[in-house]
C-alpha cells in the first residue's frame, strides 16, 4: 500500500493543472467557482479547447479519440478540472452516449458520432426518465413502432437536462410492449432534436433556473439507422453505462475546491469586530466536513486501486458508497455556505448582467440559496440516495 | 497510489485471520477472561511463535520489520475476534517507544525479550486531570544516583496488572503542560515504591491505577526532557493500531447484525426483508466503508517522518472512526433488538469494545478541535 502518487503521475497533476490556468477562460472560471452554472456557449468553447488538446474524454480509448489514458491518469483530470473550477466534459456526449456507441454501434455510428462528440459540434441529451418511470426506470411507456425504414415514436420523457441546448437525443423506448418482462423490449436510439413532432418545453426548478425539461413526442418518424446495437437490447446497454462512472462521481475535487471556498468566504464575512471563522462551532462544522471528505477521497482512491489492479470488471463494494456519500458531502457544502451568507442569503439577484443596480449583500451573496436549493438534486438524480441503499442492501449485504 | 496489499501483507492477513479464527470464539474469550492474567497467558505465547510480537521490531532486533500496513492488518483481526491480550501496549506502543525513544542497547535487550513472549508492556502515562492532552504529566523524576526516582499518580494505564515492565512517563523539567521535560522510564511493576489497583475495564479488558513513591525508574534513551515527541509518535500508531482494531469489530459487528435479521423473522418473515431496516443496514455498511478508508489512510501516515502530516492524518481517522462506530455499533445492538441487549449473546461486546475504543487518545471532540487548531485538512 502506497498512499504516494508515482513521480509520473505527479507530472501529469501539474501539466494538467497548467493546462487548465493557462487556456480555461475567465470568465468561465468564475462562473463555475460561484455556481452560477455555464452557458452552451461557454461548455462548447471549452470542449473545443480540451479536444484541441485531445483532452476531451478522458475515459475514451485512444482508438476513438480519447487520449488513452490509465484509470488514476483519468482519476487526476477530473480531479483538476474540479478543483480549478473548470467544467466536466459535456457528460451526455463523452460518459453517457460515446462509451454506448464505440461499444454497441457499428462502424458507420462510430465514424459519424464520435468525432462530433468530442468537440461538442453534437450536444446530446439523454431521454431515459419519464413521468412514470423514475427510480423505476424499466416502467418506461415512450413507444417506437417500426414502420419501414423508420420508427414512429410516440410518448414523453422528462427531467432531461439541457433538452434547450441539445441538438441530438438518445434515448430509451420500447419497442415490444409484449416482451415477457419489462426490462426486454427496450431499445437505444439516438436521433437529432429537429424532427418534426418533438416539443422542448423547459422545468423551472427551485432555485429559478432551467436545467431539466420535458420533451414530448408526437408522431416523431426516426431513421432505423439511429438504432444502436440490436433491437429490444436497450436496457443492457443503460445498465452497462451504470458501471462506468465509477471514477470521479464522488467528485471529491469539486468538493475540495467548495471547502476552500467556504473558508475564503467565512474569512471575508464579517461578524462584529472578527469574521465568522472566528467561531468555533463553525470552523468545528467545517472540519467535521473536511474529516468526510477525507474519507471519501480515501475510497475513492481504494475503488480507483481496484480498477488499476483489476481492470474494474468487478465493481469493488465500496464503490456503492461514492455516490451516496459524495451527494450528501456536497449537500453539506452547500449548506455551509448557507452558514457563510447567513442573512444575505435572503435577497434575490437584484440586477442580473448589465443592471445599474448595486448588488445589496456580498457580490456572491445571491447565488448562494440558490445552489443550495439546485443542490437538492444530487441526491436524486442517477440513482437516488434510496436507489443506492437499496443496492447495499441487497447486492452487497444480501437483504 | 495504491491500495492493495502486497503478497507477504496478504499472507499475514490469512495467517492472523486463520489463527484468531482457531483460537478465538465467543465462548473461548468468555472463559480467557476468567483468568487471573484477565487473558489466556497461552495466547500470548502463540502470539510469540507465530511471530505477531515480532511483526513491529526492526530485522536487526531480531524483528520481521513490520510497518503501520501490517499493523493494520494484525489489529483488524484482533478486532474482528475481540482479542483481550496487551497487544497495542507491548507491540505498538512498546515497540515505538523502543524504536525511537530508546538507546540501542535497551532496545536490542527489550526487543528479544518481547518478542520471545517474556516481556508485556503497559504504558503508565495518563494522569487523572489530563483527560486527552498528551503533554499533561505532573508526575516527577528525580536523578538518585545512577538511576531515577519517580513519584506521581498514573491513571487508566490498560494492562497494567499484566505487564512485566511499566513505560512511565515523568517530568524532569517544566510545568504541568509543557512539551519540554518529559522522559519515559522503565518500571519494574514489582518495585519498592510502585502500587497497583487493577480493575475490569467495561470492554472486559483490565487496567490498573499505578501510584508511584520514589519508585526506581531506568531512563530510556539518552535525551530526558525529548519526551514528548516519542509519547505523540507512539500515541499516533496507538490511534492508528485502534482504528484498525475498530474496523475488525465492525465489520463482524455489521456481519453478525446482517446475519441475525436474514433469519428473524415476525410478521411471517424475516426481518431483512423490510426496508427500514435495510436502510438501516446499509448504513451501517456505509460507515464501515469509510472508518476501513480512514484506517488505511492512518496506517500509512502513522510512521511518516513529518509529526504535522502525520498527526493530522491519525486525528482524522480517529475522528472519523470515532463517528463511524458510534452510528454502526448502535445500529447493531437496535436491529438485533431484545437479545442485543444481552450480555450472553456477542454483539453487545462488540458495541461495548468500540464504544471503549472511541474514548482512548482522544475522542471524535478532541481530534476534530485538534485539526481545528491546525488549520483544518482539505487539499
Amino acid at each position: 500500500m502506497e498512499l504516494e502518487f508515482t513521480a509520473e503521475e505527479k507530472a501529469f497533476r501539474k501539466e494538467v493543472r497548467s493546462f487548465i490556468q493557462e487556456n480555461l477562460p475567465a470568465e468561465t472560471r468564475e462562473r463555475v467557482k460561484e455556481g452560477r452554472g455555464t452557458s452552451r456557449e461557454m461548455m462548447v468553447e471549452w470542449m473545443k479547447i480540451l479536444a484541441a488538446k485531445g483532452w476531451s474524454a478522458p475515459r475514451w480509448p485512444a482508438e476513438y479519440g480519447g487520449p488513452g489514458w490509465s484509470p488514476i491518469q483519468q482519476y487526476i483530470f477530473l480531479e483538476e478540472l474540479q478543483f480549478n473550477h473548470a467544467p466536466e466534459p459535456q457528460g451526455f456526449n463523452i460518459s453517457m452516449v460515446g462509451p454506448v456507441i464505440y461499444t454497441f454501434g457499428n462502424e458507420e455510428q462510430k465514424k459519424h458520432f464520435l468525432p462530433k462528440l468530442l468537440d461538442c459540434e453534437y450536444w446530446f441529451c439523454q431521454g431515459f426518465s419519464e413521468p412514470g418511470a423514475g427510480s423505476d426506470l424499466a416502467s418506461l411507456k415512450t413507444k417506437a413502432v417500426r414502420d419501414g425504414d423508420e420508427y414512429v415514436i410516440n410518448g414523453q420523457k422528462t427531467w432531461t437536462t439541457f433538452a434547450q441546448h441539445a441538438n441530438w437525443m438518445f434515448a430509451l423506448v420500447r419497442t415490444d410492449p409484449d416482451a415477457p418482462k419489462k426490462q426486454m423490449g427496450i431499445s437505444y436510439v439516438v436521433f437529432p432534436m429537429d424532427l418534426p413532432g418533438i416539443t422542448v418545453r423547459p422545468i423551472q426548478t427551485i432555485d429559478g433556473g432551467v436545467e431539466v425539461n420535458e420533451v414530448f413526442f408526437d408522431d416523431v418518424r426516426v431513421p432505423v439507422s439511429g438504432l444502436i446495437g440490436e433491437e429490444n437490447k436497450g436496457w443492457d446497454y443503460a445498465k452497462f453505462l451504470l458501471g462506468n462512472e465509477r471514477i470521479g462521481i464522488a467528485r471529491v475535487g469539486a468538493s475540495k475546491a467548495k471547502i476552500q471556498r467556504i473558508k475564503e468566504l467565512a474569512a471575508s464575512m464579517p461578524v462584529g469586530e472578527g469574521s465568522l471563522m472566528d467561531d468555533p462551532r463553525f470552523r468545528q462544522k467545517v472540519v467535521e466536513t473536511e474529516v468526510k471528505l477525507k474519507a471519501l477521497e480515501m475510497t475513492q482512491l481504494r475503488v480507483l486501486s481496484d480498477i488499476a489492479v483489476r481492470g474494474g470488471k468487478k465493481p469493488h463494494p465500496a464503490s456503492s458508497v461514492l455516490k451516496l456519500v459524495g451527494s450528501e458531502i456536497q449537500q453539506t457544502c452547500t449548506h455551509l455556505l448557507m452558514d457563510v451568507v447567513g442573512p444575505y442569503a435572503m435577497p434575490k439577484s437584484t440586477g442580473g448582467e448589465g443592471s445599474n443596480e448595486p448588488s445589496v449583500g456580498p457580490d456572491w451573496a445571491d447565488a448562494i440559496a440558490p445552489g443550495y436549493f439546485n443542490y437538492r438534486k444530487v441526491s436524486i438524480y442517477g440513482g437516488s440516495s434510496e436507489v443506492q441503499r437499496g443496492i447495499i442492501a441487497k447486492a452487497i449485504l444480501g437483504l | 497510489m495504491d491500495f492493495e496489499l502486497s503478497e507477504e501483507q496478504q499472507l499475514l492477513k490469512d495467517m492472523a485471520g486463520r489463527f484468531m479464527q482457531d483460537r478465538y470464539g465467543f465462548e473461548t474469550r468468555n472463559k480467557y477472561m476468567k483468568e487471573p492474567l484477565g487473558f489466556d497467558p497461552a495466547i500470548w505465547e502463540a502470539y510469540a511463535e507465530q511471530g505477531l510480537l515480532a511483526l513491529p521490531f526492526a530485522e536487526e532486533d531480531g524483528g520481521i520489520g513490520g510497518g503501520g500496513v501490517e499493523v493494520m492488518i494484525v489489529m483488524e483481526e484482533m478486532g474482528r475476534a475481540l482479542s483481550l491480550e496487551p497487544y497495542l501496549a507491548t507491540a505498538v506502543i512498546g515497540a515505538s517507544i523502543l524504536r525511537n525513544g530508546a538507546t540501542e542497547a535497551q532496545r536490542k535487550a527489550l526487543a528479544e525479550e518481547i518478542i520471545g513472549g517474556a516481556c508485556k508492556l503497559a504504558f503508565a502515562h495518563s494522569e487523572a486531570a489530563a483527560r486527552y492532552d498528551l503533554a499533561h504529566v505532573g508526575t516527577k523524576a528525580e536523578k538518585s544516583g545512577e538511576g531515577y526516582t519517580l513519584s506521581g499518580a498514573k491513571t487508566l494505564v490498560l494492562w497494567g496488572g499484566a505487564a512485566d515492565k511499566l513505560i512511565v512517563s515523568a517530568r524532569v523539567s517544566g510545568g504541568l503542560r509543557d512539551e519540554d521535560g518529559v522522559a519515559l522510564f522503565l518500571v519494574d511493576p514489582s518495585a519498592s515504591g510502585v502500587s497497583l489497583q487493577v480493575y475490569d475495564t467495561q470492554d472486559g479488558l483490565k487496567a490498573a491505577e499505578v501510584t508511584l513513591e520514589g519508585a526506581a525508574g531506568e531512563l530510556l534513551g539518552d535525551a530526558p526532557g525529548q519526551g514528548m515527541a516519542v509519547i505523540r509518535q507512539a500515541a499516533d500508531e496507538a490511534i492508528a493500531a485502534l482504528c484498525a482494531e475498530a474496523v475488525g469489530a465492525m465489520e463482524k459487528a455489521l456481519n453478525l447484525t446482517v446475519d441475525y435479521i436474514k433469519q428473524r423473522e415476525q410478521f411471517g418473515r424475516a426481518i431483512g426483508s423490510f426496508q427500514g431496516l435495510q436502510f438501516q443496514a446499509s448504513d451501517m455498511f456505509v460507515e464501515l466503508e469509510l472508518a476501513k478508508s480512514m484506517a488505511m489512510y492512518a496506517s500509512m501516515c502513522a510512521r511518516d517522518p513529518d509529526p504535522v502530516e502525520r498527526s493530522r492524518a491519525c486525528s482524522a481517522a480517529k475522528a472519523q472512526v470515532g463517528r463511524s462506530l458510534k452510528a454502526l455499533g448502535e445500529r447493531s445492538i437496535q436491529l438485533h433488538g431484545g437479545v442485543g441487549m444481552t450480555m450472553e449473546y456477542s454483539i453487545g461486546h462488540y458495541f461495548k469494545r468500540l464504544s471503549i475504543i472511541d474514548r482512548m487518545f482522544g475522542d471524535v471532540d478532541f481530534h476534530l478541535q485538534k485539526l481545528d487548531e491546525a488549520g483544518g485538512l482539505a487539499a
